[in-house]
C-alpha cells in the first residue's frame, strides 16, 4: 500500500537461493512476535528460484493484526545477505527515503554510498567464521546487523530465537555470530537527510 | 493449555488435524499443499500423533483410501491442490454420494495447462457441484478453527468438507495464531461413531446399483431411489449451514473465537457499496475499505464469504439488500461466461425486489499480483460509476492487472 499505517514496518530480504534468507526472516518474525508485535507476516516469494540465484522474502511487522498479505512495494528496511547482489538486483527499489539498507559486505560503510538511505554494514561472512560457523553461513549473523541498526528487537531475544531455530545445527555458534555482528555493525546516516524514522 | 505461536499456514493446518485426532491420513504430494502432509507424516513418525499414514501413488487413490477409512468408521483426512484435486474428481462425487464424513484441505492453486504453482480459486470452484461442503479460510487462525469445526460438521451431517486456503498467501506464510487446548478439543470433537461402519458381523448393502424408482427392501421397508437419495443430499446440505452455525456457537463458547461461520462482514452496516470476496482477498479489502472511507468518504464494506457450497443464498441476499452496488472480486471464472461466484450471487439476489447494481472483477489468476492500489482504484471507480453503461457492459467481468 502507498500509505501503510505508521505502525507497520516492512522488511524486504535479498539473498541467494540456499543462503537462508527465509530462515533469517522467520527467526526475526518469531522474535518480533515474542517481543509483543501482534501483527507479523513473513511471506517468502516463490518463483523459479535456483541455488545461487537472487531470491527475496518479505516480513511485515505491526502492533496490530495485518490483513494485507500482498507483496511489499515500499519497504522501510532492506536486508541484503550478499553485497554482490547489488550488482544484479536493484535492491533499493521502493525503499522509502531515509529507509534502512543493511548489507553483508567486507567493505566499510563509506564504500557503499546511498545518499537517500541509512546504511548499515558488517562483514557477516568473516564474523560467522570467527563465531565457529562454516564459511558462507550468514543468515544468522545478518540478524545481528538488523537488530543493531533497526532497534526493532533486543539482541537477547534475537539470539534466543536463533538458538531455537538452529537446534542441532550449531545453535550457540549461530547466536554468537549475530552477537558479533551486532557489536561490529557500522551505520551511516543518509547524507541527503531523509526523514524516515 | 492453548498455545500462541507463529508458523506457516500448512503447519497450522497439520496441527489442527493432529488436534482433531484424525486416524488415517492418505495423501499424494503436490505444491503448495505438500508441507502440510509432510508435517503430518513427521508427527506420526515421531509418535506424536496416533494415526496411519498411507502413502499412495495418486490423488485418486488418496481419496479412495479416505473413502475406505470413513466407511470403516475411521476419521480420515487428506489434502491436495490444483490438478491433484481434479484427479480426485470421481472420488469426490463418490465420497459425497456415499455420505462419508471426512475433511480435506485444498490449498488453492491455479490449474494447468499451462502449469502454475501459484494461487487462485479455480481448483475449488471447478468442484463446486461434487456435493462437498466448501469452506474458505482468510488467515491461519481460521485454518485451525475451521478445520476443527469441519470434522464435527462432516460427522454430524454425513457430508465431506473441503477446507480451502490460499496457496502461498497462507500455506507458506508465517503468521501468529492460537492453537486450542487439546483436552477441550476432545470435548468439542468426540470420537467418530459411524452407525454403518463396515462390520462382517452386520452385513449391509451400500451404494450398489440403485434403481430409478424407490422400492421395498428385504424387510418390506420402502427405500429411496437414486433421485430421492440425491434430493436428500441437497436438502441436508442446505440444512448443514444451520448445523455449522450451532457448531460455531459451541466453538465460540469453548475457545472464544467465532460468530461468523457463514459470512463475515466488515463495515457493512451502513455501506452503500459492498465488496464480496473469499479467502485472503477479503481480508486485503479491509485495508481498502478503511482507506476509501477515510480518504474518499465512500461508504464501502467488504463481505467475506466463508462458505461457498452450500451457497448461503438467503443470508447473502439479506446482507446485500440495502446496498446500492455490490462488487464481486474473484480468483476464477467459468470460461465463456462470468465469475462463478458472481453468477451465484446474481442468482441469489434475483428474487429480491431491491437488487443492487452488480460488478464482477477477475483478479490474481495463477498468482498474478493483486496490488492493493489496483483494488482501491477499481473499487472507487465502480462506486462512482454512473448508470450510463449498458446492462451488458456492467454484466461483463473486468480483468484486473492484465499485462496484455
Amino acid at each position: 500500500m502507498q500509505n501503510p499505517s505508521q505502525q507497520m514496518i516492512q522488511i524486504r530480504w535479498h539473498g541467494r537461493g540456499g543462503q537462508g534468507a527465509i530462515t533469517a526472516a522467520k527467526v526475526v518474525a518469531e522474535a518480533t512476535f515474542k517481543s509483543g508485535y501482534g501483527g507479523v507476516v513473513m511471506a517468502p516469494t516463490f518463483g523459479t528460484e535456483r541455488r545461487g540465484a537472487p531470491v527475496s522474502t518479505s516480513l511485515k511487522v505491526s502492533r496490530e493484526k495485518i490483513y494485507d498479505l500482498s507483496p511489499i512495494q515500499f519497504p522501510d528496511i532492506v536486508v541484503v545477505l550478499d553485497y554482490l547482489i547489488l550488482n544484479e538486483v536493484d535492491v533499493t527499489v521502493g525503499l522509502k527515503p531515509g529507509g534502512l539498507l543493511i548489507l553483508n559486505s567486507p567493505r566499510s560503510v563509506s564504500d557503499h554510498p546511498f545518499p537517500d538511505f541509512r546504511v548499515a554494514v558488517a562483514n557477516v561472512t568473516k564474523l560467522g567464521i570467527e563465531a565457529g560457523l562454516r564459511k558462507g553461513i550468514v543468515n544468522s549473523g545478518i540478524i545481528g546487523a538488523l537488530g543493531k541498526a533497526s532497534g526493532l528487537v533486543d539482541i537477547e531475544v534475537l539470539s534466543q530465537c536463533i538458538a531455537n531455530e538452529f537446534v542441532g545445527r550449531k545453535p550457540a555458534e549461530n547466536a554468537r555470530a549475530a552477537e558479533l555482528v551486532y557489536a561490529a555493525t557500522e551505520v551511516s546516516e543518509p547524507s541527503r537527510g531523509g526523514s524516515h524514522a | 493449555m492453548s498455545e500462541k505461536l507463529i508458523d506457516s499456514g500448512n503447519n497450522a493446518a497439520a496441527m489442527a488435524v493432529q488436534l482433531a485426532a484424525a486416524e488415517v491420513i492418505a495423501a499424494y504430494p503436490i505444491t503448495p499443499q505438500t508441507p502440510l502432509t509432510e508435517k503430518l507424516s513427521e508427527l506420526i513418525a515421531a509418535g506424536e500423533m496416533d494415526a496411519e499414514y498411507v502413502a499412495v501413488e495418486s490423488e485418486h487413490s488418496a481419496l479412495g483410501v479416505c473413502i475406505g477409512a470413513a466407511s470403516a468408521g475411521v476419521r480420515a483426512f487428506t489434502a491436495t491442490s490444483s490438478n491433484g484435486l481434479l484427479y480426485m474428481s470421481e472420488q469426490l462425487h463418490w465420497a459425497a454420494g456415499a455420505r462419508l464424513p471426512m475433511v480435506m484441505c485444498v490449498v488453492n492453486r491455479g490449474i494447468g495447462a499451462p502449469w502454475s504453482v501459484w494461487n487462485d480459486h479455480q481448483d475449488a470452484m471447478s468442484q463446486r457441484d461434487a456435493g462437498w461442503i466448501q469452506l474458505f479460510a482468510k488467515d491461519h487462525q481460521e485454518i485451525v478453527d475451521i478445520t476443527l469445526k469441519a470434522f464435527r460438521l462432516a460427522e454430524l451431517v454425513h457430508i465431506p468438507v473441503m477446507v480451502n486456503y490460499d496457496g502461498y498467501y497462507l500455506s507458506h506464510t508465517y503468521m501468529p495464531f492460537e492453537l486450542p487446548d487439546a483436552a477441550v478439543v476432545k470435548e468439542f470433537l468426540p470420537a467418530y461413531e459411524y452407525a454403518h461402519a463396515l462390520d462382517p458381523q452386520k452385513p449391509e448393502s451400500l451404494n450398489t446399483v440403485t434403481l430409478p424408482d424407490s422400492r421395498n427392501d428385504i424387510n418390506g421397508v420402502k427405500q429411496p431411489g437414486y433421485m430421492d437419495i440425491r434430493h436428500n443430499l441437497h436438502q441436508e446440505m442446505r440444512l448443514a449451514m444451520d448445523v455449522l452455525e450451532e457448531i460455531d456457537a459451541d466453538y465460540q463458547q469453548r475457545f472464544g473465537r467465532g460468530g461468523t461461520p457463514i459470512i463475515d462482514p466488515y463495515c457493512c452496516e451502513d455501506a452503500d457499496y459492498i465488496v464480496v470476496a473469499m479467502g485472503t482477498l477479503a481480508n486485503q479489502f479491509r485495508d481498502v475499505v478503511d482507506r476509501l472511507r477515510q480518504e474518499d468518504g465512500l461508504k464501502v464494506g467488504v463481505l467475506a464469504l466463508q462458505i461457498y457450497r452450500p451457497f448461503p443464498t438467503a443470508k447473502i441476499a439479506e446482507a446485500l439488500q440495502s446496498a446500492k452496488g455490490v462488487m464481486v472480486y474473484e480468483k476464477g471464472l467459468s470460461y465463456g461466461n462470468q465469475g462463478a461466484l458472481y453468477a451465484d450471487l446474481k442468482s441469489a439476489l434475483y428474487p429480491y425486489p431491491a437488487r443492487p447494481q452488480l460488478h464482477n472483477f477477475i483478479v490474481g489468476l495463477g498468482g498474478r499480483d493483486i496490488r492493493t492500489e489496483d483494488l482501491c482504484q477499481t473499487l472507487k471507480s465502480a462506486c462512482l460509476q454512473d448508470d450510463l453503461s449498458s446492462p451488458e457492459q456492467t454484466d461483463t467481468p473486468q480483468w484486473i492487472g492484465l499485462q496484455l
